[in-house]
């Protein structure tokens, strides 16, 4: 299968300070890939590198999608490509709706309604309620993810950027979340990429491979399940240690 | 003149801007003054038994001087534009909905200048009776090539037991005009009154600061403000609440947005004499200029254990982090920005009927548009 997603020798600093340093990684068409790390690693830095965000100085190295460089594209560039964050803190927004954003995400213009098919969705989200509300803005934890995935499939991206889907949501709304994003990557051939720190959502995402960022570099590739058991066993720094040993890196 | 629609059609297109239906379709009532004189004042025929609509110089003269309700809020020496409607008064409207009436559609007023340098002197009384409920759409504009004008526009509002009055203004300036409103409200036992206020357009000079006193029981006072400045314009707005009945409540929230060169200076004042009383202030500003100011300046004087008195205030630029939010979704940034702005102008803080929320909406959309 070719790659959805390539980064060669990706170096980034926030605010002068270097968040990532040397990172290579390629999710293939289709394929969910997971990113494990421990709190302050740079897991989220990379997501928000690949997405485009600003604030994130790419300093050396390449972002290839679908084989262009997209590196120096802004955000809504590489939205329009095809590129989606469901983002772990998202972002409230005094006066913009939650449905003002939906029509956004489903490319419609404010005085469009959304299909019926799209109103369904916002039914299995159970987000009707909240579509006049301010986006965000004193939403629960669950509430935010579930409006985040929302907009995230009505998006209909080709590359989901998944920030700890499974942090701080209710197990009602992580089953469905998971569910969903699966069902979304089965059908369409989708791949993601996701942050998870306890492996939550892998119960309902079917991921083959997974890497350990830590001190702001990728260390080890092997199965999730694996690592996951590995990092619970001895913590990320032995646990890297013990791969790359294995795998003679 | 028979209707609205016999206005010159520049006329009714400026007016249409600040809400007035030259149709009269949806309104109860119609009132149009224009420079120095009334021009047009109906009350529709469903309506004649629940309101009462006069010109003010008429009702001065029916009602022996109105000397309950005329200059009885406002001290007419309080400065020179008080002294100047007092002296040259031109006229203004008597505005009274009848005890107990509930009247669903909106009345609707215009105060209108159309002369180049004009200075116009109205003065307004408005009385909603024991137990009635209305709406009021206040449109004031200006001609374009007006140059220099001055409007000057006392109105006095009383709100009796339990009363609901719902009160929107909305301007339309042109760039030189000097706009003077003075107003001030008396709101009794459960009686509620909301003003709203919106100004999009640029003026030169504008500097107002209505007053409520909700002197009764349970009494509520509600200010909102949406004004979006531009050029050089000077705008200088505050609301005050006295909250001296027991159980009185009172919201000030204001939106600001300070383009170019403009100044805003945002003020809000509550202050308690009944200790039991309940006051929320809520000022935020956008800047959207180099040179442009916002100065919010939220004062709470709050006597007595009991009160419960809050304020907060924020100026900024838009975050972006709300940008890259919603570029993340596909907008590019202008339509990003476009978009904050619009939210920022977010008319639901206007508790408004359906039909005027949507008329205003529009304006800001078209104002996000612009930028």
């Amino acid at each position: 299968m070719p790659n959805i997603l390539e980064i060669k020798n990706l170096s980034v600093e926030i605010n002068k300070k270097k968040t990532l340093e040397n990172i290579n990684i390629a999710i293939e068409k289709g394929q969910i890939y997971v990113l494990f790390g421990p709190n302050g690693s740079g897991k989220t830095s990379l997501l928000m590198t690949i997405m485009g965000s600003p604030a994130y100085k790419v300093k050396r190295g390449d972002i290839f999608f679908e084989g262009r460089e997209i590196t120096k594209k802004t955000v809504d560039e590489r939205a329009r490509l095809g590129i989606s964050m469901g983002f772990q803190m998202p972002q409230d927004i005094r006066g913009v709706k939650l449905i003002d954003i939906l029509k956004i995400c489903a490319k419609k213009t404010p005085k469009e309604e959304l299909t019926q098919e799209e109103k369904a969705l916002v039914d299995k989200f159970n987000l009707k309620d909240l579509l006049d509300r301010d986006v965000n803005l004193d939403f629960s934890g669950g509430e935010k993810k579930r409006a985040e995935m929302l907009q995230l499939l009505l998006m209909k991206p080709k590359l989901l950027l998944l920030d700890e889907p499974d942090s701080g949501v209710d197990l009602e709304s992580l089953k469905l979340i998971g569910e969903e994003v699966q069902d979304y990557v089965r059908r369409t051939g989708a791949s993601a990429l996701v942050i998870t720190h306890q492996g939550d959502v892998l119960e309902y995402l079917k991921a083959k491979n997974a890497c350990v960022l830590l001190d702001s570099s990728i260390h080890c590739h092997n199965k999730p399940e694996v690592i996951l058991a590995d990092i619970r066993r001895r913590g990320y720094r032995e646990c890297v240690k013990c791969m790359e040993g294995k795998t003679g890196k | 003149m028979k209707s609205l629609r016999d206005l010159p059609g520049k006329v009714v297109k400026d007016a249409a801007n600040v809400g007035i239906d030259e149709r009269e379709e949806k309104r109860s009532a119609s009132f149009f003054h224009m420079d120095e004189a009334a021009l047009f004042s109906k009350v529709m025929e469903d309506y004649r038994d629940k309101i009462e609509l006069l010109d003010i110089k008429e009702a001065l003269k029916k009602y022996d001087g109105l000397k309950d309700y005329y200059w009885k809020l406002i001290d007419k020496n309080k400065d020179e534009y008080t002294k100047n409607a007092d002296e040259k008064i031109m006229g203004g409207y008597y505005m009274r909905i009848l005890p107990g009436q509930k009247v669903e559609v909106p009345l609707q007023s215009c105060m209108f200048i159309s002369k180049q340098k004009f200075k116009q002197y109205v003065h307004n009384i408005i009385i909603a009776e024991e137990g009635s409920e209305a709406q009021i759409i206040s449109g004031c504009a200006s001609s374009e090539g007006t140059g220099s004008a001055e409007h000057v526009g006392v109105s006095e509002f009383y709100i009796k037991k339990g009363a609901k009055l719902t009160f929107t203004m909305i301007h339309n300036w042109t760039p030189e005009t000097i706009v003077r409103p003075r107003s001030a409200a008396v709101v009794e036992d459960s009686a509620s009154f909301v003003s709203n206020y919106v100004i999009l357009k640029q003026v030169a000079d504008l500097q107002m600061y209505p007053t409520a006193y909700c002197k009764g029981k349970n009494s509520v006072a509600r200010f909102s403000s949406l004004m979006y400045a531009q050029g050089n314009s000077h705008m200088d707005v505050g609301s005050r609440v006295f909250l001296e009945g027991e159980g009185s409540r009172a919201e000030i929230i204001s939106r600001a947005i300070a383009k170019d060169a403009s100044t805003i200076i945002s003020r809000g004042d509550l202050r308690n004499t009944n200790p039991n009383v309940k006051g929320h202030l809520e000022c935020r500003g956008l800047l959207l200029g180099k040179e442009a100011v916002i100065h919010a300046i939220p004062e709470l004087l709050a006597k007595g254990e009991g009160s419960d008195m809050s304020h907060e205030a924020a100026v900024g630029r838009i975050a972006e982090k709300e940008i890259f939010y919603l570029m993340s979704r596909g907008m590019t940034k202008d339509e990003a920005t476009a978009l904050i702005i619009r939210g920022f102008l977010d008319t639901s803080i206007l508790n408004l009927p359906a039909e005027l929320d949507r008329t205003i909406k529009e304006m800001t959309e078209k104002v996000s548009e612009r930028l």
